[in-house]
Parts: structure tokens; sequence; C-alpha cells
């Protein structure tokens, strides 16, 4: 009998959670804010889904009211992408080491 | 056009890229490279998933524009933002999170068809149960974050809401939830679908209503797991290997945050998430209260008592990010620092209103991070410290927490700050911290409480230096 793809798609899940849990022990607690704005940024990743949607219309009817919730979802999924990744940079970047020159 | 295979491969690498970019915050010297890995691993997401659908008909043209339009308006929020405003930030997000994930559902349960899924009325069972999970987990983000917003921005009072039966009404909300996707799963009914999301709208609201201020770091990490869980959800329905992969590991990102900030108040998940803590006791212990003696000083006594040190321990706490001290305690820290005073941060987990805040706002104020120290790193050397200066913390340095077992906040991991030589107590009032008990420590024989505006304050001291 052939194993059903969702089986598949379940174990890659499983196993995510667990890299996940031992790559999150391992940041440090004094970067758990950019953290926190980077997995926002990644789960926007989302948008992939919005595209999918956004595109289902045909040629003569580009919106409807299913495409419309996909457009508004990759706006949304922008924002957040945009947004996270650029204020993760500019809090990373204001985290500094001591001047040896003291 | 590329086929399924090809672009199944190029999500499982932007997968991967996501855990590099995790793993980069393992330190501060490579988190930057982690960051950028994130944002090549989203590049090849969206690139890969316009070549697999292979339209640049209009359509795809205002694809690019919402793309344009959120992505400006997402830029400039990240430029603006102050960084005390993070935690309203990130929660602001995770409802556009859920929100996204909700619209990408509908959207694929009214055109099933554009996402291989079968005909409406006749979806496919197992990616029903996935939207429909996913639909569910992420309008609970949305609205749930949304109260979060408000409370973290006072636009909504951060005393919790509590009224009676609200356990019992959540509880069978819930059961509502579950029965709803079992009928919708089997009815295929879109009324169902639609009553199903007003229903997951209504319990986030309902669950972070009687959570109050000073918890909201355990919120803010709990709707950051649900964010992740719920794209997961679609992650599922779309059979797309680097959603499942984000959403696993956002998902558990957000329950260890919530895990370690539990576990900095001593205090058990379940306990927080049924929330009203501290909300009766408040009133009560004020006029209980008896008067006892505090000596209090002014700037040129703290400025006094720093320069004769050797060494200072600084403890920084929420407080400080709303009297937007931290440039004007690094600039007394930086006087000290001339005049050879060795000084160091202590933070503790829950400091400050998400996971962290502490270390962005002394980050900002550019104070080197091997200054700063977490709790289990800093706390045996109080006693060797010559000054503890505590400006806008309270019941993390509670030493009730490791004496009194009647007190509620007795077991929680508090700073050792009484074991200092003399401690500098920064504060606006001797009134109760979130916890609604007294402090301890503003009794101490060693203890100069400084009535004033912590910004004020700092400044004025460092006058005095």
């Amino acid at each position: 009998m052939e194993i059903d793809p969702l089986i598949f798609r379940l174990s890659i899940f499983i196993l995510s959670i667990f890299v996940g849990y031992y790559v999150v022990w391992s940041v440090t607690p004094s970067l758990h804010t950019p953290l926190m704005s980077v997995t926002n940024a990644i789960s926007s990743v989302i948008i992939v889904g919005a595209i999918i949607a956004g595109l289902s219309g045909n040629s003569e009817s580009i919106f409807n009211t299913s495409s419309i919730f996909g457009f508004l979802a990759i706006a949304l999924a922008a924002i957040n992408i945009f947004g996270g990744f650029l204020v993760t940079q500019r809090m990373l970047a204001m985290y500094k080491k001591k001047k040896k020159d003291k | 056009m590329i086929s399924a295979n090809l672009s199944a491969l190029f999500y499982l690498v932007s997968g991967v890229l996501f855990i590099l970019a995790l793993r980069g915050l393992s330190s501060p010297e490579t988190s930057r490279q982690g960051n950028f890995f994130g944002i090549l691993g989203m590049s090849i997401a969206v690139v890969v998933t316009f070549l697999s659908i292979g339209n640049f008909s209009t359509g795809f043209i205002y694809v690019l524009i919402f793309i344009l339009i959120g992505g400006s308006i997402g830029a400039l929020i990240a430029y603006r933002i102050p960084m005390t405003a993070m935690p309203e930030l990130v929660a602001g997000f995770h409802s556009l999170v859920g929100l996204a994930a909700v619209f990408v559902a509908i959207s694929a349960f009214l055109n099933p068809v554009a996402f291989n899924l079968g005909v409406p009325g006749n979806i496919k069972l197992g990616s029903l149960i996935e939207m429909s999970i996913g639909a569910a987990v992420g309008a609970i983000t949305f609205s749930g974050s949304i109260i979060a917003f408000l409370k973290l921005q006072g636009i909504m009072s951060g005393s919790p809401i509590t009224f009676k039966g609200q356990h019992l009404l959540n509880a069978i909300i819930l059961t509502l939830i579950l029965i709803l996707i079992y009928f919708l799963c089997s009815s295929q009914s879109s009324k169902l679908f639609w009553i199903l999301l007003a229903v997951s709208f209504l319990i986030g609201f309902l669950l972070i209503i009687p959570i109050g201020g000073a918890d909201m770091p355990v919120v803010i990490s709990m709707l950051n797991s649900y964010s992740g869980w719920a794209a997961a959800g679609i992650g599922f329905t779309l059979e797309n290997t680097a959603l499942i992969i984000t959403g696993a590991l956002v998902g558990s990102s957000g329950a260890i945050l919530s895990y370690i900030m539990c576990k900095g108040m001593n205090r058990s998940f379940f306990n927080v998430i049924l929330g009203g803590w501290g909300a009766t006791d408040d009133a009560s212990s004020k006029s209980t209260k008896e008067q006892r003696p505090v000596k209090s000083g002014n700037a040129d006594d703290a400025a006094f008592l720093m320069k004769n040190a050797s060494s200072v321990i600084i403890v920084p706490g929420y407080g400080m990010a709303v009297a937007q001290a931290q440039h004007a305690l690094r600039e007394m820290v930086d006087t000290l620092k001339k005049n050879d005073i060795k000084v160091s941060y202590a933070i503790h987990p829950v400091a400050g209103r998400m996971p962290g805040h502490m270390n962005v706002l002394l980050a900002e104020a550019n104070v080197p991070y091997d200054e700063v120290f977490e709790l289990e790193d800093i706390n045996n050397d109080f006693a060797n410290a010559d000054v503890a200066f505590v400006i806008g913390a309270n019941d993390v340095t509670n030493p009730v927490a490791k004496t009194d077992p009647q007190s509620p906040i007795y077991g929680m991991p508090v700073l050792d700050v009484e074991k200092c030589k003399s401690v500098l107590f920064v504060k606006r009032s001797l009134s109760p911290g979130y916890a609604g008990i007294d402090n301890d420590l503003f009794y101490k024989e060693n203890t100069l409480m400084l009535f004033a505006d912590a910004k004020k304050m700092t400044e004025d001291i460092t006058k005095n230096l």
C-alpha cells in the first residue's frame, strides 16, 4: 500500500518542531526581542499562499471574491515581511561589543 | 513554469534558510548574517511561487502592486518605530500574520480549484480540516493580538477584565469551535465556515482580556506561537514545505519563550492564561498597609554614594522604558566609568513588556552587550558590589519572594539586590508594583529611595558626579 503524502508532510512538521526546539533554546536571551520580530517576518512566508490566491482569477476577471482576499493577504504579509526583517536588522545593528581602546 | 518537484525543493531550501536565520541569533556576532539568510529564504519562496504559477498576466502586476503597498508601509513602520514601542509593534505584526492566514483560508475555501483542493462544496476532507484549523487559529491570533496591542498602547486599560463564569464561557466556546469544525467538514457548508471564523475571532478577544499588563511577555510569546501554528495549518492545506517548516519553527519558538517567561515569574502557563492575578488584592493591600519608615534621598546623596563605590550594578525595569531613561542612564554610567567604577547591568527574564525588551533598549543607548547580564549570571555578584541602582524595576527585586511563603510572588526568581552594601531605588512613589504587594526592599536599612522621574533623577545624578 502506498503511503499518503500527508504522512510525509506530517513527518517534516514534527521534525521541524524538534529542530525549532533546539535552535530556539540556543538563542541568547539578550536577543529574544529580535527573535520575536524575525519569527514574525518568516511566518509571513504565508504570502506564497496569498500569491496563489491572488492569481486564481482568470484573465477576464482578475478580481473575484476569492482573489480579493488573496490580494489583501499579500498586502498584510508584505507589511510583515518588510517590517519584520527591517526592524530586526535595525535592532541587531545596535548590539555592539565593548570598545577595546578605552 | 517550473515543475512541482523543483519548486518543492526550492521551498525546502527556504525552510532550511529560515532555520539558519534563527540559528544566527545564538550570538550577536552571527545574528546579522542570520537575518540575511531569512531575507534570502523569503525571496526564494516568493520568486519560486511566481515561477511555479507561471502566470505573468495583468494579475501578476497587481500582485507586485500589493507587495509594494504592503512593503512600503512595513518599511516605513520599521524605520519610524521607537525601540520602546517594540512590544506593541510585535503584537501588531502578529495580528497581521493571523489575519493573512484567515484571508488565505477564505480564499482557498471559496476557490479550491486554484489550490488543487477539489471543487467548491466538495473540498478534499483532509484539506478542509487543515484549512479550518488554520483559519480558526489565525482568527484567534488576530483578535488576541489586537487586544494585546491595545493594552500595550494604553488605549485599553492594562488591568485584567474579569467577570463571573468567564472560564466556563471560554471553555464552552472552545468546545463549540471543535464541534463547528466537525460539522463543517461533514457538511461543507459555507455558512458554518463563516460562523467558525466569527466564533474564533470572539474567543481570541475573550482569552486575552483577563490577562494583565505585566503578563504581556507571556501573552506576546503565546500569540507568537499561535501565529506559527496558523501558518503551519495553512502550509498543510497548500502542501507547502516552506510554510510547514516555518510554522513549526515559529510555533515552538513562541512556546519556548512563553515557558521561559512563566518560569521567570514562577507561575504555571495556565495560571497566567486564566488571568486576573493581582487585580483584586491591589486595593486591599493599599488600605491595610502600615506606615513603615523609609530613607529617602536626593541626587546629591546618590552621586556621593556612587562616587565612593568601586562597583555598581544597574537593575533596569519597565519604568525605565516608560520614562525613556536609557540614554540618560548610559551617560551616567559613562561618567561613573571615567571615575574607574566598574558598572554592569542585571536583567531579570520578565523585565519589560516582552522577552529581551531591556536588552534592546540598552543596546539602543549604546550599552555594549557584554556589560549586560542575565539573572543567573550576575546574581552572585550583588554580595560583592557596593551599590545597586534600581531604575524602573520593582517586583523582580522583592526579597519577599525568598522569605515569605504567604506572598503571591513566593518562589519567583528575584535579583538579590538587598545583598549589596547600599541600594539606590529610583521610583516615583512607594506604590506597590504589578503584583500588588509591598516591596520589603524599600524599608531596608541600606536602601535609599530616590523619589523622582527616572530620567530626571539620572540626569541630576550625572550632574552631581
